[in-house]
């Protein structure tokens, strides 16, 4: 009884049942991430040497394959020399679960590597703001462009097919191009973020444009709206809430492009913690940081939903 | 089956009848159709919607337009309402030409269309604010509105917390609210349940008996248009060409209790007669149903 319930299409859950499973969602990534990290028979294909013993090319915490350190322990056992201890490890560039989380912490309290580089708050503040300037940008003209697309036909063949050929242009393609144009700063990264953005944004905004109720429209004009009145007190009112759902959307697609973004030029941001942290070893640092942005994506779609539930009021759509 | 021969003619009128048809056509011609025409332009060719359509109404009259699927009786009403060009003939309201939508034609869709952001006062506002009414002249003759329809109560609700009869209703103030001088409905209670198309029909006729509006109306119910009606147009498909306007016999005030009297069952006779006569013009009506074998078990019979 209950399984059909459960496996009917589109089934409707409760709410119990649909807060549990989007716990579900996130716990199970983690429980297996922690088994491979925690439970020494899985994986761990590595040794790390507590005691180099006799080995004269052992290092304490140096990882060995688990071949060449039996053959090691081996070979000094024959010989009756020390033998080295080590427990099995996993490759460093995966970290347990607790080191990332502690990560968390330590990655905002070690101070950078050099006095002028930035700390890690000061790179994610970067990064947030060549989000925001890209994003807010595209939408200044994507969004009017689309809305008047989706509006009057003319424009939108006059528009939407050369749009459709450049959205199919990788926006990183433009990258040197913009460094060029705009310098090595935050100049062409604001840039490919727009790029990035806006050519879908026009393509969604119109699409969304036109699938409003006609008969709205048909209603309206019976009402003696004229001209813009029907663009300003029907279409932009009765597209606004599929707006705002594609504007969320759309955030998303430009954090996308964040990462390669912030390598033209000068490495920024989010971006140069990375590179710096990956290069220095410290894994657990990086996986932090790659954590931070899909929280701080997942945290702004989480709010922007919320505020759209008292924006629009009268939408049915929102429900899921 | 008897009683059908026993009916008198749909033209006969009582003395009461007829001095009313005769005081309605005194009244000024309000909208007059002529010769109109409707073609469109397909992949297979040229389809003729309509051809030829004459007719006239009188101020204050109540016309229902009735026809089988396909009898362009849609299309008609959409270009007395601007929103779609004739292809020939004329639409004259109050002697002026039509082109293309305006505030003196109001129009209430089977859809409803309500604005869904805007709450019910609002929607009824809306004519009235694009047309460059105060903001609080508006709000105050809308909530007269609300009133007359019997929902000031919902003023401030969205029009998803309605019942679809309730949101006719706001759909019916709304169009009303701009004092077109006719009001155009295009099966309108299509949609609604047997019991609310009862009472949204009375409310109509309430409505149109309270306010100086003519109102054409359009319809499949036969029952429907000789319960409303003045004079009820009737159309036939392929393409569509009037057929008959046919003044309704049926005393008013109307009333539920009309529906078995003999005039009313005079009139749906002969409303029948010619729609399914053209209906069986039509391919629909030409396919015969095919003939089906038995799946139920020999003997297990339901009549």
């Amino acid at each position: 009884m209950t399984r059909t319930r459960w496996f009917a299409v589109h089934a409707e859950l409760s709410p119990r049942a649909r807060s549990l499973l989007g716990f579900l969602s996130f716990v199970l990534p983690i429980l297996i991430w922690c088994v491979v990290s925690y439970v020494p028979a899985v994986w761990h294909p590595l040794v790390l040497i507590t005691d180099p013993g006799s080995v004269d090319y052992f290092q304490p915490d140096m990882r060995v394959d688990r071949a060449t350190f039996a053959q090691e322990t081996a070979d000094a056992k024959a010989q009756g020399r020390d033998l080295p201890q080590g427990v099995a490890a996993n490759p460093i560039y995966l970290p347990a679960p607790d080191e990332v989380l502690r990560a968390f912490y330590t990655a905002f309290t070690t101070p950078p590597e050099s006095r002028d580089s930035p700390w890690l708050h000061q790179s994610l503040w970067h990064s947030i703001q060549v989000i925001f300037w890209g994003f807010v940008i595209s939408s200044i003209f994507g969004v009017p462009l689309g809305i008047l697309c989706g509006t009057y036909s003319p424009i939108s063949r006059l528009t939407e097919p050369f749009i459709e050929f450049f959205r199919y242009l990788p926006a990183p393609a433009f990258g040197a191009l913009a460094v060029a144009i705009l310098g090595i700063y935050d100049g062409p990264k604001i840039a490919v973020i727009v790029i990035g953005t806006f050519f879908q944004q026009v393509l969604i905004i119109a699409n969304t444009t036109r699938k409003l109720d006609g008969a709205l429209v048909e209603a309206a004009l019976t009402l003696g709206t004229k001209n813009l009145q029907l663009l300003s007190r029907v279409v932009i009112p009765g597209i606004l809430p599929d707006l705002y759902r594609d504007q969320r959307i759309l955030l998303g697609w430009a954090w996308t492009y964040l990462i390669v973004a912030e390598l033209i030029g000068t490495t920024t941001g989010i971006t140069w913690f990375i590179t710096q942290q990956a290069r220095y070893q410290h894994f657990p640092n990086v996986y932090a940081a790659i954590f931070m942005i899909g929280i701080i994506g997942l945290g702004t779609d989480i709010v922007l939903a919320q505020l759209g539930k008292r924006f629009f009021p009268w939408d049915r759509t929102a429900k899921a | 089956m008897n009683a059908q021969k026993t009916l008198p003619s749909y033209l006969e009128q009582s003395d009461e009848v007829r001095a009313r048809f005769d005081r309605l056509k005194s009244r000024d011609v309000i909208l007059k159709v002529k010769a109109l025409g409707k073609t469109f332009e397909t992949r297979k060719g040229e389809t003729v919607a309509l051809k030829g359509i004459e007719f006239e109404t009188h101020r204050r009259e109540f016309l229902c337009i009735v026809g089988p699927s396909g009898c362009g009786k849609s299309t008609l009403i959409r270009i007395l309402a601007g929103l779609e060009t004739q292809t020939t003939g004329e639409v004259l309201l109050e002697g002026k030409p039509v082109r293309g939508p305006g505030r003196d034609r109001g129009m209430v869709f089977q859809g409803y269309t309500l604005f869904p952001w805007l709450t019910v006062k609002r929607n009824v506002m809306f004519g009235l604010e694009v047309n460059n009414a105060g903001r609080l002249e508006a709000e105050r003759q809308a909530l007269q509105w609300l009133q007359l329809i019997g929902l000031e109560k919902f003023a401030d609700a969205y029009p998803h917390q309605l019942s679809g009869g309730m949101k006719q209703r706001v759909a019916i103030a709304r169009a009303l609210a701009n004092q077109p001088r006719i009001l155009l409905m295009d099966e309108p209670f299509g949609a609604l349940d047997a019991q609310t198309r009862a009472r949204m029909q009375a409310y109509l006729l309430e409505i149109w008996r309270k306010i100086d509006i003519t109102i054409v109306f359009i319809t499949h119910d036969l029952d429907e248009a000789i319960y409303l009606a003045d004079r009820v147009l009737v159309l036939k498909p392929h393409p569509g060409e009037v057929q008959e306007l046919i003044e309704v016999p049926v005393p008013r005030p109307r009333q539920m209790g009309q529906f078995i009297s003999e005039e009313f069952l005079a009139t749906k006779a002969r409303l029948e007669e010619l729609i399914y006569s053209s209906e069986a013009e039509t391919e629909e009506g030409d396919e015969p149903y095919p003939v089906m074998m038995r799946l139920a078990e020999a003997g297990d019979n339901v009549e």
